[in-house]
């Protein structure tokens, strides 16, 4: 069994690319690579297209080590690694349906972000093709006595993003659920191809409006490798900073969301003042409340001004005061815990497949966290645990919430006392080309970019993967035995993005 | 024989015009828990005034019947509403229903909107309808059985004499008139979807009870059953305060002072209850969709209990 070291010697390395090796592969060995993900060896990172080759991101977890395999196709087509690792089956659609390259052996041949509305085929593709009468989408199917369907979405009674879900039901039981997204594409790929850093930077972190911080920490880390630049490491203290801010705010959110799923406002309400308090905090620090383009490529745009880190220090108090009495409400209000214990429960063995990352992966025993295992600056000189579960239900995806805000405290405590004077940022080198990727922890998971420069400095291609990619599917899986009723509760512990994932 | 009447208009005027306000009022209040502002207390009047002079938007395969149910359960909501004795007790109309007619007549707006959820054939009405029929055939035979307790003990059931009844010394200390107060509050929590069974303020559409059978609707046909649904939980409210608490009532042959009294003391009576339904409101998560049997089996057991008690033993 060769390891994801020795296998990558087997490919042509590419010399540009930062950090982590990248080779171009022929056949045989993009089979190989994909049968150890098949087999469990490695986890698959990504896998996305640009007009005339696929990438894939590799992770060998063991190892911590990371890679990124391309295989050209002037063909048109590559071999699918859907086939024998259902993670890639809906990224495989998604390249099928943007660059127009043919995973052969995918079966699955509908098309996934098309929804026959974009008034060409495979846009992305070296010669698009125009648009024939749209097809319809046939749902996968179930049969039996008194199975029905239920379509939900993807106009929802509540203003929330848009994804239709398909229920097949017998009465409230369900027997399938399945998911159809797509509806909240905005061609962040082709925007960000050819534009400049900037304003590739820009769009990176409006992939996702809460983890906008995390994408542009990821968008930013990704070219600052592409270009071998050092960044001041006051900038990487303040980056850090405002992604455990934004993770904060995120699971307050969503601790207090999924508790009012089930129809108890008392915990949504008081997480929604901790929530308000972090993003005010923000506010009153970066001047910006989601801290949206705080981080750019270089260092950061908003230096913490003298004092202003005294509203960070306010919320530490106020959090650390609040926060222990509402996770004695949770785990005290015996009707909560009978709805989140034991619902929506995902297997561990499922989560360790699809490398699902974020408070799932950790709640179902996948114990990974980017911060830890693919250390980057500043984690590597800061002290906290990673949280892990193997419950799988969604009171373990809670719980994990819980420890995660706990750690967020301290983290963001350690990172204002050790934070370094200097400067912010440095200007990036003109007209240098480079290929760089970062794999970054976002509120929900790993967030990986993957960034090409051209020698003139503008984004060749670019590609951010959602770590909803990993998370939604698991999702059809942990609510099958559950009642229709308990879906939202399910999808709310989940809160997968629809954006990041419709790209 | 007028100043009977004229009682008797005030009594459902007065019904119809509170209702808004208690709804009003338990939003209020559960907001303030929850440390928020809140709407105005009479922000449920000017949503129906909204509703009213919005167009009424109908699903192309609506049947006639779709738009008649609406009027159809106002109606006999109001009627319903309007034989509880509020503020006097022995009016007109007491007489000429008892307290099973105020619950058949609930029983048939129940099942008119079950009909209309389904009239659309859309998959969220159904679910609905489907949800409120399990609730529907726990709620009301527990409903029955309470009766049945009262009607045993006050040997009526007509609402005005068993309140009278309750004033009088005969009462006693009565272990099933306490298992019927509890089964009737739980078979009114249910039957107004409230939290733990429903909640009326949720976005949820796969959650729903009776949201997801209004779904539909709008305009004019959404402000008419909203107003019953506030009408119905004021009449659980005063069929509650009726029975169990019918102290400050004005009672036949009082005068206008016993009436106003008789006023104050209902919406004393009423704020009370409103309160506590916020406060237990705010206490509860929303169970299961199928621990609702669990629920109403319990208040269908307390019911038949209280009715069994008193033919075990003349005095409990």
């Amino acid at each position: 069994m060769p390891a994801l070291a020795e296998m990558i010697a087997r490919g042509r390395l590419i010399e540009a690319h930062r950090p982590c090796p990248r080779i171009a592969v022929e056949e045989d060995l993009w089979r190989a690579f994909a049968s150890m993900l098949a087999e469990g060896r490695a986890t698959l990172l990504g896998l996305w297209g640009e007009a005339g080759a696929v990438h894939m991101g590799l992770l060998d977890e063991a190892e911590s080590a990371a890679c990124i395999v391309t295989r050209p196709c002037p063909e048109g087509h590559f071999p699918s690694v859907g086939r024998a690792h259902p993670p890639a089956i809906r990224l495989e659609r998604t390249i099928r349906d943007l660059f127009g390259l043919e995973p052969r052996g995918l079966p699955d041949p509908r098309p996934w972000l098309d929804h026959g509305r974009w008034g060409l085929r495979h846009p992305l593709a070296i010669h698009p093709a125009p648009v024939s009468a749209p097809e319809p989408y046939p749902f996968l199917t179930s049969e039996g006595e008194g199975l029905h369907q239920i379509p939900v979405g993807p106009v929802h009674a509540g203003v929330i993003e848009p994804g239709h879900f398909r229920f097949t039901a017998n009465g409230e039981a369900i027997v399938r659920l399945e998911e159809r997204l797509g509806y909240a594409h905005k061609g962040v790929d082709s925007l960000t191809t050819g534009a400049p850093i900037e304003r590739a930077a820009r769009l990176a972190g409006r992939m996702s409006g809460d983890s906008t911080v995390a994408y542009a920490l990821a968008f930013a880390r990704a070219v600052e490798a592409a270009l071998a630049i050092e960044i001041p490491p006051r900038a990487i203290w303040l980056r850090a900073l405002m992604a455990e801010l934004e993770r904060l705010a995120n699971h307050f959110g969503d601790i207090g969301a999924i508790c009012n799923d089930v129809a108890f406002a008392l915990m949504h309400a008081h997480c929604g003042v901790l929530r308000e308090r972090v993003l005010r905090a923000a506010a009153a620090s970066f001047g910006h409340r989601l801290m949206m383009d705080c981080i750019v490529p270089g260092g950061v745009g908003v230096d913490l001004a003298e004092g202003a880190a005294a509203p960070v220090r306010e919320l530490l108090d106020v959090a650390r005061g609040a926060f222990p009495a509402l996770i004695e409400l949770y785990d005290n209000t015996a009707s909560l815990q009978d709805r989140t214990v034991g619902a929506g429960v995902l297997s561990m063995a499922l989560a360790r497949q699809y490398g699902c990352g974020g408070f799932i992966g950790r709640a179902s025993g996948r114990n990974f966290d980017a911060r830890r295992n693919l250390p980057y600056p500043p984690y590597d000189a800061l002290a906290f645990e990673v949280p892990a579960l193997s419950d799988g239900d969604v009171n373990a995806r809670v719980w994990i919430r819980i420890r995660e805000v706990e750690q967020s405290l301290s983290l963001v405590e350690q990172i204002l006392d050790a934070m370094p004077e200097g400067p912010i940022s440095v200007p990036l080198p003109a007209n240098k080309s480079g290929e760089g990727m970062a794999l970054v922890e976002g509120f929900r998971g790993d967030v990986l970019a993957s960034v090409r420069l051209d020698a003139a400095g503008r984004v060749a291609c670019s590609r951010l993967r959602d770590p909803s990619w990993f998370q939604w599917p698991l999702l059809e899986a942990a609510i099958e035995g559950n009642i229709v009723a308990d879906f939202p509760l399910c999808n709310k512990s989940f809160n997968c993005s629809y954006s990041g994932h419709d790209l | 024989m007028i100043f009977d009447l004229a009682i008797q208009n005030a009594q459902m005027l007065l019904v119809l015009a509170l209702a808004p306000l208690l709804t009003g009022f338990i939003r209020k209040v559960k907001a303030r828990l929850l440390r928020r502002q809140g709407p105005p207390l009479l922000q449920p009047y000017r949503d129906l005034l909204r509703l009213l002079r919005k167009e009424a938007v109908l699903a192309e395969n609506a049947s006639w019947l779709f738009r008649v149910i609406p009027y159809l359960i106002f109606a006999a909501t109001w009627v319903a509403a309007s034989l509880v004795p509020t503020f006097a007790a022995g009016l007109m109309f007491n007489w000429s229903a008892d307290l099973i007619a105020v619950i058949a007549l609930l029983g048939s707006a129940r099942f008119f909107l079950a009909l209309a959820g389904m009239d659309a054939g859309t998959s969220f009405g159904g679910i609905g309808s489907s949800r409120e029929m399990m609730i529907a055939t726990l709620a009301e035979p527990a409903t029955i059985m309470i009766v049945f307790t009262l009607a045993l003990l006050a040997g009526s059931t007509q609402l005005s004499v068993v309140a009278g009844f309750m004033l009088s010394p005969a009462v006693g200390l009565r272990v099933s008139l306490g298992l019927a107060l509890v089964a009737l509050v739980m078979v009114a929590i249910a039957e107004n979807a409230r939290i733990p069974i429903d909640n009326p303020a949720t976005h949820l559409e796969l959650t729903m009870v009776h949201e997801a059978m209004l779904l539909e609707y709008s305009g004019r046909h959404l402000a008419v059953i909203e107003l019953a649904a506030s009408l119905k939980l004021l009449l659980y409210m005063s069929l509650i305060a009726c029975v169990f608490i019918p102290w400050g009532q004005a009672q036949p042959g009082g005068g206008a002072s016993a009436q106003m009294i008789g006023v104050a003391a209902y919406i004393a009576k009423l704020a009370a209850g409103g309160v506590l339904l916020a406060l237990f409101e705010t206490a509860v998560a929303k169970m299961r969709v199928f621990r609702v049997s669990d629920f109403l089996g319990a208040a269908l057991m307390l019911g038949l209990l209280g009715t069994l008690l008193l033919f075990v033993s003349r005095s409990l």
